[in-house]
Protein backbone atom coordinates (compact mmCIF):
# COMPACT_ATOMS: atom_id res chain seq x y z
CA UNK A 1 0.00 0.00 0.00
CA UNK A 2 1.34 3.46 -1.07
CA UNK A 3 1.50 6.26 1.61
CA UNK A 4 1.05 9.25 0.54
CA UNK A 5 1.34 12.68 2.06
CA UNK A 6 0.06 16.44 1.71
CA UNK A 7 1.01 18.38 -1.32
CA UNK A 8 4.25 20.02 -1.05
CA UNK A 9 2.50 23.48 -1.60
CA UNK A 10 1.20 22.55 2.22
CA UNK A 11 2.19 24.98 5.11
CA UNK A 12 0.95 24.14 8.17
CA UNK A 13 1.02 26.97 10.35
CA UNK A 14 1.61 26.14 14.70
CA UNK A 15 -1.75 25.03 16.04
CA UNK A 16 -3.44 27.05 12.57
CA UNK A 17 -5.28 25.02 9.95
CA UNK A 18 -3.26 23.10 7.15
CA UNK A 19 -2.82 25.95 3.88
CA UNK A 20 -3.30 24.50 0.10
CA UNK A 21 -2.56 27.28 -2.50
CA UNK A 22 -4.25 25.78 -5.64
CA UNK A 23 -2.46 28.32 -7.71
CA UNK A 24 0.53 25.39 -6.68
CA UNK A 25 -0.80 22.18 -5.63
CA UNK A 26 -3.15 19.99 -7.96
CA UNK A 27 -6.72 19.36 -6.91
CA UNK A 28 -6.24 15.51 -6.88
CA UNK A 29 -3.61 15.97 -4.00
CA UNK A 30 -5.72 18.20 -1.93
CA UNK A 31 -8.26 15.58 -2.32
CA UNK A 32 -6.52 12.98 -1.30
CA UNK A 33 -5.10 14.75 1.72
CA UNK A 34 -8.54 15.57 2.83
CA UNK A 35 -9.27 11.78 2.70
CA UNK A 36 -6.53 11.11 4.91
CA UNK A 37 -7.01 14.03 7.59
CA UNK A 38 -7.83 13.39 10.54
CA UNK A 39 -11.01 14.45 12.98
CA UNK A 40 -10.21 17.89 14.33
CA UNK A 41 -8.30 19.38 11.64
CA UNK A 42 -8.65 22.52 10.22
CA UNK A 43 -7.85 23.50 5.97
CA UNK A 44 -7.87 25.96 4.67
CA UNK A 45 -7.39 26.21 0.71
CA UNK A 46 -6.61 29.59 -1.84
CA UNK A 47 -6.37 30.49 -4.61
CA UNK A 48 -9.14 28.17 -5.69
CA UNK A 49 -9.12 29.57 -9.12
CA UNK A 50 -12.97 27.77 -9.78
CA UNK A 51 -11.60 25.26 -10.29
CA UNK A 52 -13.57 21.97 -10.11
CA UNK A 53 -14.38 18.90 -7.62
CA UNK A 54 -12.63 20.38 -4.51
CA UNK A 55 -12.74 19.04 -0.96
CA UNK A 56 -14.98 16.13 -2.23
CA UNK A 57 -15.84 13.09 -0.70
CA UNK A 58 -14.52 14.30 2.97
CA UNK A 59 -14.59 11.28 5.29
CA UNK A 60 -13.13 12.96 8.43
CA UNK A 61 -14.49 15.74 11.09
CA UNK A 62 -13.03 18.22 9.43
CA UNK A 63 -13.60 22.13 8.76
CA UNK A 64 -12.10 23.37 5.39
CA UNK A 65 -12.66 26.55 4.12
CA UNK A 66 -12.14 27.43 0.47
CA UNK A 67 -11.30 31.05 0.15
CA UNK A 68 -12.51 32.30 -3.26
CA UNK A 69 -14.92 30.71 -6.13
CA UNK A 70 -15.35 27.24 -6.59
CA UNK A 71 -16.02 25.12 -9.91
CA UNK A 72 -18.40 22.25 -9.98
CA UNK A 73 -19.28 19.78 -8.22
CA UNK A 74 -17.27 21.25 -4.68
CA UNK A 75 -17.65 18.92 -1.82
CA UNK A 76 -19.53 17.03 -3.79
CA UNK A 77 -20.20 13.25 -1.64
CA UNK A 78 -19.88 15.25 1.09
CA UNK A 79 -19.81 13.05 4.15
CA UNK A 80 -18.52 14.42 7.26
CA UNK A 81 -17.38 17.71 8.86
CA UNK A 82 -18.13 21.13 7.25
CA UNK A 83 -16.73 22.70 4.25
CA UNK A 84 -17.43 26.79 3.89
CA UNK A 85 -16.78 28.76 0.58
CA UNK A 86 -16.10 32.63 0.61
CA UNK A 87 -17.12 33.01 -2.81
CA UNK A 88 -19.10 31.38 -5.28
CA UNK A 89 -19.81 27.63 -6.24
CA UNK A 90 -20.54 25.93 -9.72
CA UNK A 91 -23.01 23.32 -10.91
CA UNK A 92 -23.28 20.74 -8.68
CA UNK A 93 -22.42 22.35 -5.14
CA UNK A 94 -22.71 19.39 -2.27
CA UNK A 95 -24.13 16.87 -5.13
CA UNK A 96 -25.60 13.86 -2.74
CA UNK A 97 -24.37 15.06 -0.09
CA UNK A 98 -25.14 12.53 2.69
CA UNK A 99 -24.08 14.46 6.17
CA UNK A 100 -22.69 17.54 7.19
CA UNK A 101 -22.55 20.93 6.48
CA UNK A 102 -21.64 22.83 3.62
CA UNK A 103 -21.75 26.59 3.43
CA UNK A 104 -21.70 28.71 0.19
CA UNK A 105 -21.03 32.57 1.19
CA UNK A 106 -22.02 34.03 -2.29
CA UNK A 107 -24.07 31.59 -4.74
CA UNK A 108 -24.84 28.48 -6.35
CA UNK A 109 -24.98 27.72 -9.74
CA UNK A 110 -27.39 25.17 -11.30
CA UNK A 111 -28.26 21.55 -9.66
CA UNK A 112 -27.17 22.92 -5.91
CA UNK A 113 -27.55 19.90 -3.52
CA UNK A 114 -28.49 17.45 -6.31
CA UNK A 115 -29.53 13.88 -4.71
CA UNK A 116 -28.49 14.92 -1.23
CA UNK A 117 -29.32 12.07 1.77
CA UNK A 118 -28.80 14.35 4.62
CA UNK A 119 -26.59 17.00 6.22
CA UNK A 120 -27.38 20.62 5.33
CA UNK A 121 -26.37 22.93 2.69
CA UNK A 122 -26.39 27.08 3.24
CA UNK A 123 -26.10 29.35 0.51
CA UNK A 124 -26.28 32.69 1.46
CA UNK A 125 -26.36 34.28 -1.89
CA UNK A 126 -29.01 33.28 -5.09
CA UNK A 127 -28.99 29.27 -6.14
CA UNK A 128 -29.50 29.03 -9.66
CA UNK A 129 -32.02 26.17 -11.39
CA UNK A 130 -33.02 22.34 -10.12
CA UNK A 131 -31.92 22.87 -6.89
CA UNK A 132 -32.19 20.42 -4.72
CA UNK A 133 -33.64 18.49 -7.75
CA UNK A 134 -33.93 14.75 -6.30
CA UNK A 135 -33.07 15.77 -3.18
CA UNK A 136 -33.32 12.57 -0.56
CA UNK A 137 -32.95 13.82 2.85
CA UNK A 138 -30.55 17.06 2.55
CA UNK A 139 -31.95 20.03 3.98
CA UNK A 140 -31.04 23.54 2.10
CA UNK A 141 -31.49 26.82 3.23
CA UNK A 142 -30.73 29.47 0.33
CA UNK A 143 -30.76 33.02 1.60
CA UNK A 144 -31.15 34.17 -1.74
CA UNK A 145 -33.34 33.38 -4.76
CA UNK A 146 -33.65 29.76 -6.79
CA UNK A 147 -34.28 29.18 -10.21
CA UNK A 148 -36.44 27.13 -12.00
CA UNK A 149 -36.96 23.30 -12.05
CA UNK A 150 -35.63 23.66 -8.27
CA UNK A 151 -36.54 20.66 -6.10
CA UNK A 152 -37.96 18.38 -8.56
CA UNK A 153 -38.83 14.84 -7.81
CA UNK A 154 -37.94 15.70 -4.53
CA UNK A 155 -38.46 12.96 -2.10
CA UNK A 156 -37.23 14.11 1.78
CA UNK A 157 -35.41 16.46 3.27
CA UNK A 158 -36.06 20.19 3.90
CA UNK A 159 -35.91 23.15 1.23
CA UNK A 160 -35.47 26.54 2.55
CA UNK A 161 -35.36 29.94 0.61
CA UNK A 162 -35.56 33.16 1.72
CA UNK A 163 -36.28 34.91 -1.54
CA UNK A 164 -37.93 33.79 -4.47
CA UNK A 165 -38.81 30.80 -6.03
CA UNK A 166 -38.53 30.00 -9.99
CA UNK A 167 -40.71 28.29 -12.07
CA UNK A 168 -42.40 24.82 -11.64
CA UNK A 169 -41.13 24.81 -7.92
CA UNK A 170 -41.38 21.27 -6.54
CA UNK A 171 -42.24 19.53 -9.67
CA UNK A 172 -43.48 15.73 -9.20
CA UNK A 173 -42.94 16.34 -5.51
CA UNK A 174 -42.80 13.28 -2.82
CA UNK A 175 -42.32 13.80 0.91
CA UNK A 176 -39.67 17.00 0.32
CA UNK A 177 -40.93 19.74 2.51
CA UNK A 178 -40.27 23.18 0.94
CA UNK A 179 -40.76 26.94 2.71
CA UNK A 180 -40.19 29.61 0.53
CA UNK A 181 -40.94 33.80 2.31
CA UNK A 182 -40.73 35.69 -1.08
CA UNK A 183 -42.65 34.92 -3.93
CA UNK A 184 -42.90 31.52 -6.54
CA UNK A 185 -42.85 31.71 -9.89
CA UNK A 186 -45.01 28.85 -10.12
CA UNK A 187 -45.77 25.42 -8.65
CA UNK A 188 -44.63 22.63 -10.44
CA UNK A 189 -47.01 19.01 -11.15
CA UNK A 190 -48.64 18.02 -7.67
CA UNK A 191 -46.88 20.47 -5.84
CA UNK A 192 -49.21 23.05 -3.61
CA UNK A 193 -49.39 25.09 -0.75
CA UNK A 194 -50.15 23.56 3.03
CA UNK A 195 -50.93 24.77 6.08
CA UNK A 196 -47.64 26.32 8.14
CA UNK A 197 -48.22 24.54 11.66
CA UNK A 198 -46.67 24.95 14.43
CA UNK A 199 -44.90 21.85 14.26
CA UNK A 200 -43.18 23.21 10.33
CA UNK A 201 -42.98 26.37 12.35
CA UNK A 202 -41.09 24.64 14.96
CA UNK A 203 -38.52 23.17 12.57
CA UNK A 204 -38.22 26.07 10.09
CA UNK A 205 -36.71 28.07 13.21
CA UNK A 206 -34.35 25.38 13.69
CA UNK A 207 -33.36 24.98 9.82
CA UNK A 208 -33.18 29.18 9.85
CA UNK A 209 -31.05 28.94 13.51
CA UNK A 210 -28.78 26.52 11.65
CA UNK A 211 -28.02 28.41 9.13
CA UNK A 212 -27.16 31.06 11.13
CA UNK A 213 -30.49 33.40 9.51
CA UNK A 214 -32.90 35.79 11.60
CA UNK A 215 -35.72 35.56 8.93
CA UNK A 216 -39.13 35.21 10.95
CA UNK A 217 -40.53 31.64 9.87
CA UNK A 218 -44.12 32.91 10.24
CA UNK A 219 -43.22 35.03 7.16
CA UNK A 220 -42.91 31.38 4.97
CA UNK A 221 -44.91 29.76 3.13
CA UNK A 222 -45.14 25.94 2.89
CA UNK A 223 -45.19 23.79 -0.49
CA UNK A 224 -44.96 19.98 -0.67
CA UNK A 225 -46.76 16.92 -2.81
CA UNK A 226 -50.50 17.00 -3.17
CA UNK A 227 -50.22 13.55 -3.12
CA UNK A 228 -52.15 12.93 -6.52
CA UNK A 229 -49.40 11.23 -8.71
CA UNK A 230 -48.64 8.71 -6.00
CA UNK A 231 -51.66 6.24 -7.33
CA UNK A 232 -52.53 4.77 -10.63
CA UNK A 233 -55.89 6.37 -11.22
CA UNK A 234 -58.30 3.71 -12.96
CA UNK A 235 -59.27 7.05 -15.56
CA UNK A 236 -55.63 6.62 -17.07
CA UNK A 237 -56.21 3.02 -17.95
CA UNK A 238 -56.91 3.81 -21.72
CA UNK A 239 -53.44 6.32 -21.24
CA UNK A 240 -51.14 3.20 -21.92
CA UNK B 1 -20.02 20.35 -24.33
CA UNK B 2 -17.81 23.17 -25.88
CA UNK B 3 -16.55 26.08 -24.11
CA UNK B 4 -16.87 29.74 -24.78
CA UNK B 5 -15.09 32.88 -23.51
CA UNK B 6 -16.14 36.18 -24.89
CA UNK B 7 -14.26 39.31 -23.99
CA UNK B 8 -15.50 43.05 -24.28
CA UNK B 9 -13.17 45.71 -23.26
CA UNK B 10 -14.43 49.16 -22.32
CA UNK B 11 -11.29 50.93 -21.15
CA UNK B 12 -9.25 51.87 -24.54
CA UNK B 13 -5.99 51.21 -22.13
CA UNK B 14 -7.16 47.86 -22.13
CA UNK B 15 -7.36 47.41 -25.83
CA UNK B 16 -3.17 45.91 -26.04
CA UNK B 17 -4.06 43.12 -24.21
CA UNK B 18 -7.13 42.18 -25.53
CA UNK B 19 -5.50 39.20 -26.89
CA UNK B 20 -3.10 38.06 -24.07
CA UNK B 21 -6.80 37.82 -21.75
CA UNK B 22 -8.61 36.25 -24.10
CA UNK B 23 -5.76 33.92 -24.77
CA UNK B 24 -5.72 33.42 -20.61
CA UNK B 25 -9.69 32.75 -20.72
CA UNK B 26 -9.36 30.57 -23.72
CA UNK B 27 -6.75 28.12 -22.13
CA UNK B 28 -9.69 27.39 -19.22
CA UNK B 29 -11.93 25.97 -21.44
CA UNK B 30 -10.17 23.46 -23.49
CA UNK B 31 -11.77 20.85 -22.06
CA UNK B 32 -14.98 21.83 -23.14
CA UNK B 33 -13.97 20.88 -26.82
CA UNK B 34 -10.40 19.63 -27.40
CA UNK B 35 -11.23 19.12 -31.20
CA UNK B 36 -11.21 22.63 -33.13
CA UNK B 37 -11.47 26.40 -31.97
CA UNK B 38 -12.28 29.12 -33.34
CA UNK B 39 -11.50 32.74 -32.63
CA UNK B 40 -13.01 36.23 -33.42
CA UNK B 41 -11.02 39.49 -32.82
CA UNK B 42 -12.30 42.96 -33.57
CA UNK B 43 -10.31 46.30 -34.48
CA UNK B 44 -7.36 44.27 -34.27
CA UNK B 45 -4.06 46.44 -36.29
CA UNK B 46 -2.71 44.42 -38.46
CA UNK B 47 -5.56 42.17 -39.20
CA UNK B 48 -8.38 44.67 -40.20
CA UNK B 49 -8.24 48.74 -40.52
CA UNK B 50 -11.35 51.22 -40.90
CA UNK B 51 -12.29 52.34 -44.21
CA UNK B 52 -11.22 48.93 -45.44
CA UNK B 53 -13.48 45.49 -45.28
CA UNK B 54 -11.63 42.23 -44.31
CA UNK B 55 -12.48 38.88 -45.60
CA UNK B 56 -11.19 36.26 -43.58
CA UNK B 57 -10.84 32.59 -45.44
CA UNK B 58 -10.10 28.89 -44.10
CA UNK B 59 -6.79 27.82 -44.59
CA UNK B 60 -3.45 29.00 -45.22
CA UNK B 61 -2.96 27.62 -48.79
CA UNK B 62 -5.61 28.70 -51.05
CA UNK B 63 -3.24 27.25 -54.18
CA UNK B 64 -1.90 30.22 -55.10
CA UNK B 65 0.60 33.18 -53.91
CA UNK B 66 -0.93 35.81 -51.54
CA UNK B 67 0.64 37.92 -54.10
CA UNK B 68 -1.14 36.39 -56.80
CA UNK B 69 -4.75 36.48 -54.42
CA UNK B 70 -3.53 40.56 -54.39
CA UNK B 71 -3.40 40.70 -58.02
CA UNK B 72 -6.43 38.67 -58.95
CA UNK B 73 -8.93 40.68 -56.47
CA UNK B 74 -7.28 43.83 -57.50
CA UNK B 75 -7.69 43.20 -61.33
CA UNK B 76 -11.68 42.69 -60.63
CA UNK B 77 -11.89 45.70 -57.93
CA UNK B 78 -11.87 49.85 -58.90
CA UNK B 79 -7.97 50.92 -59.52
CA UNK B 80 -7.37 52.78 -55.71
CA UNK B 81 -9.31 49.42 -54.09
CA UNK B 82 -5.73 48.98 -52.33
CA UNK B 83 -6.34 45.24 -52.16
CA UNK B 84 -3.99 43.25 -50.16
CA UNK B 85 -3.91 39.50 -49.08
CA UNK B 86 -2.03 37.74 -45.76
CA UNK B 87 -2.02 34.63 -44.30
CA UNK B 88 -2.37 34.61 -40.14
CA UNK B 89 -1.69 31.28 -38.95
CA UNK B 90 -4.12 28.44 -40.61
CA UNK B 91 -6.31 31.69 -42.00
CA UNK B 92 -6.03 34.02 -45.05
CA UNK B 93 -7.11 37.43 -44.69
CA UNK B 94 -7.87 39.29 -47.90
CA UNK B 95 -8.75 43.38 -47.18
CA UNK B 96 -9.43 46.28 -49.82
CA UNK B 97 -11.14 49.63 -49.90
CA UNK B 98 -14.36 48.52 -51.19
CA UNK B 99 -17.46 47.35 -49.54
CA UNK B 100 -17.73 44.05 -48.19
CA UNK B 101 -20.18 42.69 -51.41
CA UNK B 102 -17.62 43.39 -54.09
CA UNK B 103 -14.81 42.20 -52.20
CA UNK B 104 -16.49 38.90 -51.80
CA UNK B 105 -17.53 38.85 -55.67
CA UNK B 106 -13.88 39.27 -56.25
CA UNK B 107 -12.34 36.43 -54.07
CA UNK B 108 -14.91 34.20 -54.73
CA UNK B 109 -13.76 34.92 -58.46
CA UNK B 110 -10.20 34.17 -57.97
CA UNK B 111 -10.50 31.72 -55.45
CA UNK B 112 -13.74 29.70 -56.15
CA UNK B 113 -12.80 26.84 -53.74
CA UNK B 114 -12.30 29.10 -50.72
CA UNK B 115 -14.47 29.31 -47.35
CA UNK B 116 -15.25 32.72 -46.47
CA UNK B 117 -15.30 32.54 -42.57
CA UNK B 118 -15.26 35.82 -41.60
CA UNK B 119 -16.10 39.89 -43.25
CA UNK B 120 -16.70 43.09 -42.22
CA UNK B 121 -14.92 46.38 -41.79
CA UNK B 122 -14.00 45.33 -37.99
CA UNK B 123 -13.50 41.37 -37.55
CA UNK B 124 -10.79 39.06 -38.31
CA UNK B 125 -12.27 35.58 -37.90
CA UNK B 126 -9.54 32.25 -37.57
CA UNK B 127 -10.55 28.99 -37.04
CA UNK B 128 -8.98 25.41 -37.40
CA UNK B 129 -8.83 22.08 -36.42
CA UNK B 130 -6.78 20.57 -33.68
CA UNK B 131 -5.99 21.97 -29.75
CA UNK B 132 -7.47 25.38 -29.45
CA UNK B 133 -3.95 26.33 -27.64
CA UNK B 134 -2.18 25.56 -30.89
CA UNK B 135 -4.91 26.97 -32.77
CA UNK B 136 -4.56 30.41 -30.75
CA UNK B 137 -0.39 30.51 -30.43
CA UNK B 138 -0.28 29.45 -34.30
CA UNK B 139 -2.47 32.47 -35.14
CA UNK B 140 -0.63 34.78 -32.47
CA UNK B 141 -3.32 35.53 -30.08
CA UNK B 142 -1.45 36.44 -27.38
CA UNK B 143 -0.09 39.71 -29.51
CA UNK B 144 -3.33 40.95 -30.73
CA UNK B 145 -5.03 44.29 -29.90
CA UNK B 146 -8.37 45.05 -29.90
CA UNK B 147 -11.93 45.92 -28.50
CA UNK B 148 -13.87 42.42 -28.62
CA UNK B 149 -12.54 39.04 -28.91
CA UNK B 150 -14.75 36.13 -28.85
CA UNK B 151 -13.46 32.47 -28.87
CA UNK B 152 -14.78 29.01 -28.95
CA UNK B 153 -13.88 25.40 -28.64
CA UNK B 154 -16.44 22.85 -30.15
CA UNK B 155 -16.85 19.43 -29.36
CA UNK B 156 -18.41 18.55 -31.98
CA UNK B 157 -22.52 16.56 -31.88
CA UNK B 158 -24.34 17.93 -35.14
CA UNK B 159 -21.71 18.19 -37.51
CA UNK B 160 -18.79 16.80 -38.77
CA UNK B 161 -14.93 18.27 -36.86
CA UNK B 162 -13.71 20.37 -39.60
CA UNK B 163 -12.52 24.06 -39.73
CA UNK B 164 -15.63 25.32 -41.43
CA UNK B 165 -17.94 23.82 -39.05
CA UNK B 166 -16.16 25.49 -35.70
CA UNK B 167 -17.00 28.60 -34.39
CA UNK B 168 -17.86 31.36 -34.49
CA UNK B 169 -19.98 31.83 -37.42
CA UNK B 170 -20.14 34.62 -39.26
CA UNK B 171 -22.10 35.38 -42.17
CA UNK B 172 -22.72 39.07 -42.03
CA UNK B 173 -20.83 42.06 -41.49
CA UNK B 174 -19.27 42.29 -38.18
CA UNK B 175 -21.30 39.69 -36.80
CA UNK B 176 -20.26 36.67 -34.83
CA UNK B 177 -21.96 33.85 -33.24
CA UNK B 178 -20.98 31.34 -31.17
CA UNK B 179 -23.16 28.29 -29.78
CA UNK B 180 -22.60 25.77 -26.44
CA UNK B 181 -25.61 23.34 -26.85
CA UNK B 182 -27.36 22.28 -29.98
CA UNK B 183 -30.34 23.10 -32.22
CA UNK B 184 -33.03 20.00 -32.74
CA UNK B 185 -34.85 21.76 -35.72
CA UNK B 186 -32.19 23.42 -37.17
CA UNK B 187 -32.65 21.67 -40.57
CA UNK B 188 -36.52 22.95 -40.47
CA UNK B 189 -35.26 26.39 -39.88
CA UNK B 190 -32.60 25.81 -43.05
CA UNK B 191 -34.96 24.91 -45.31
CA UNK B 192 -37.22 27.69 -44.44
CA UNK B 193 -34.03 30.29 -45.30
CA UNK B 194 -33.20 28.57 -47.75
CA UNK B 195 -36.47 29.36 -49.61
CA UNK B 196 -35.89 32.71 -48.55
CA UNK B 197 -33.08 33.11 -50.70
CA UNK B 198 -30.40 32.20 -47.75
CA UNK B 199 -27.26 30.40 -48.80
CA UNK B 200 -25.68 28.11 -46.44
CA UNK B 201 -22.10 26.64 -46.27
CA UNK B 202 -22.38 23.95 -44.27
CA UNK B 203 -24.92 21.35 -42.51
CA UNK B 204 -23.86 22.77 -39.64
CA UNK B 205 -26.73 23.75 -36.70
CA UNK B 206 -25.08 26.63 -35.26
CA UNK B 207 -24.98 27.97 -38.94
CA UNK B 208 -28.63 27.57 -38.64
CA UNK B 209 -28.66 30.61 -36.01
CA UNK B 210 -26.49 32.80 -37.38
CA UNK B 211 -28.23 32.76 -40.67
CA UNK B 212 -31.52 33.22 -38.84
CA UNK B 213 -30.06 36.25 -36.69
CA UNK B 214 -28.53 37.81 -39.64
CA UNK B 215 -32.05 37.89 -41.35
CA UNK B 216 -32.84 38.93 -38.53
CA UNK B 217 -30.80 41.82 -38.26
CA UNK B 218 -31.03 42.47 -42.53
CA UNK B 219 -35.34 42.91 -41.27
CA UNK B 220 -34.63 45.95 -38.97
CA UNK B 221 -34.47 43.67 -36.00
CA UNK B 222 -32.36 45.34 -33.15
CA UNK B 223 -29.07 42.70 -31.75
CA UNK B 224 -31.95 41.89 -29.05
CA UNK B 225 -35.15 41.68 -30.87
CA UNK B 226 -33.47 38.97 -32.98
CA UNK B 227 -32.28 36.90 -30.20
CA UNK B 228 -35.62 36.89 -28.61
CA UNK B 229 -36.82 35.80 -32.07
CA UNK B 230 -34.41 33.11 -32.18
CA UNK B 231 -35.88 31.60 -28.82
CA UNK B 232 -39.32 31.62 -30.52
CA UNK B 233 -37.89 29.82 -34.15
CA UNK B 234 -35.27 27.11 -32.71
CA UNK B 235 -35.71 24.77 -30.46
CA UNK B 236 -32.71 23.09 -28.50
CA UNK B 237 -30.18 23.62 -25.80
CA UNK B 238 -27.93 27.04 -26.20
CA UNK B 239 -25.68 29.39 -24.64
CA UNK B 240 -25.48 31.93 -27.39
CA UNK B 241 -22.55 34.76 -27.22
CA UNK B 242 -23.66 37.19 -30.39
CA UNK B 243 -20.92 39.36 -31.50
CA UNK B 244 -21.04 42.99 -33.52
CA UNK B 245 -18.62 45.62 -34.64
CA UNK B 246 -19.81 47.31 -31.32
CA UNK B 247 -21.75 45.13 -29.40
CA UNK B 248 -21.95 41.84 -27.51
CA UNK B 249 -24.80 39.74 -26.27
CA UNK B 250 -25.94 36.62 -24.47
CA UNK B 251 -28.30 34.05 -24.78
CA UNK B 252 -29.73 31.09 -22.78
CA UNK B 253 -32.40 28.80 -23.91
CA UNK B 254 -35.52 28.99 -21.45
CA UNK B 255 -33.96 25.20 -19.73
CA UNK B 256 -30.17 26.84 -19.07
CA UNK B 257 -28.77 23.51 -18.98
CA UNK B 258 -25.84 25.07 -21.07
CA UNK B 259 -23.58 27.25 -18.74
CA UNK B 260 -22.90 30.59 -18.77
CA UNK B 261 -21.36 33.20 -16.14
CA UNK B 262 -20.88 36.66 -16.36
CA UNK B 263 -17.89 39.01 -15.03
CA UNK B 264 -18.51 42.71 -15.34
CA UNK B 265 -16.60 45.73 -14.04
CA UNK B 266 -15.49 49.64 -15.51
CA UNK B 267 -13.67 48.07 -17.82
CA UNK B 268 -14.28 44.91 -19.13
CA UNK B 269 -17.61 42.72 -19.50
CA UNK B 270 -16.29 39.04 -19.52
CA UNK B 271 -18.44 36.26 -20.68
CA UNK B 272 -17.69 32.29 -20.37
CA UNK B 273 -18.57 28.71 -20.23
CA UNK B 274 -17.53 28.10 -16.71
CA UNK B 275 -16.08 30.45 -13.31
CA UNK B 276 -12.40 29.18 -13.73
CA UNK B 277 -12.01 30.95 -17.60
CA UNK B 278 -12.38 34.66 -15.53
CA UNK B 279 -10.35 33.99 -12.87
CA UNK B 280 -7.17 35.28 -13.68
CA UNK B 281 -8.55 39.08 -15.22
CA UNK B 282 -7.96 41.62 -13.67
CA UNK B 283 -10.15 43.41 -10.84
CA UNK B 284 -11.93 40.33 -11.28
CA UNK B 285 -12.23 40.03 -7.39
CA UNK B 286 -14.09 43.38 -7.84
CA UNK B 287 -16.11 42.52 -10.50
CA UNK B 288 -19.95 41.65 -10.31
CA UNK B 289 -20.06 37.92 -11.24
CA UNK B 290 -23.37 36.43 -12.20
CA UNK B 291 -25.04 33.64 -14.39
CA UNK B 292 -27.28 34.88 -16.99
CA UNK B 293 -31.28 33.83 -16.25
CA UNK B 294 -32.91 31.65 -18.39
CA UNK B 295 -34.50 32.63 -21.82
CA UNK B 296 -32.92 36.46 -20.97
CA UNK B 297 -31.40 38.63 -23.50
CA UNK B 298 -28.67 40.31 -22.35
CA UNK B 299 -26.42 43.24 -24.59
CA UNK B 300 -23.58 45.30 -23.94
CA UNK B 301 -22.37 48.12 -26.01
CA UNK B 302 -19.42 49.76 -26.52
Amino acid sequence: MVTLTAPEATARALDGPTVVDLAGAPVRDLNQALHQAADGQSWTITNPGGKHSLAVGINSDVSVTIEGHAGYYAAGMHQKGTVKITGNAGVGLAENIMSGTVHVEGDASQSAAATGHGGLVVIDGNAGARCGISMKGVDIVVGGNIGHMSAFMAQAGRLVVCGDAGDALGDSIYEARIYVKGSVASLGADCIEKPLKAEHLAELADLLAAAGRTDNPADFKRYGSARNLYHFHVDNSTAY
Amino acid sequence: MCGIAALQLRNPSLHPRMGSLLSSMLCQIVDRGPDSAGLAVYNTPGLVSPGTSTLSLVGKDQGITTADITSGVAALLPSDAQAAAQVVGDTTLVSAAVGTDLLVKAVSETLPGSTIIGRGEHVAVMKSVGHPMEIAAGHGLEAMAGSQGLSHTRMATESAVTAGGSHPFSVADDLCLVHNGSFSNHATVRRNLKREGVVFDSENDTEVGARYVASRLQLGDTLEEALVNLGKVLDGFYTLVVTTADSMAVVRDPIACKPAIIAETDDYVAMASEYRALAALPGIDNARIFEPEPGKVYTWSL
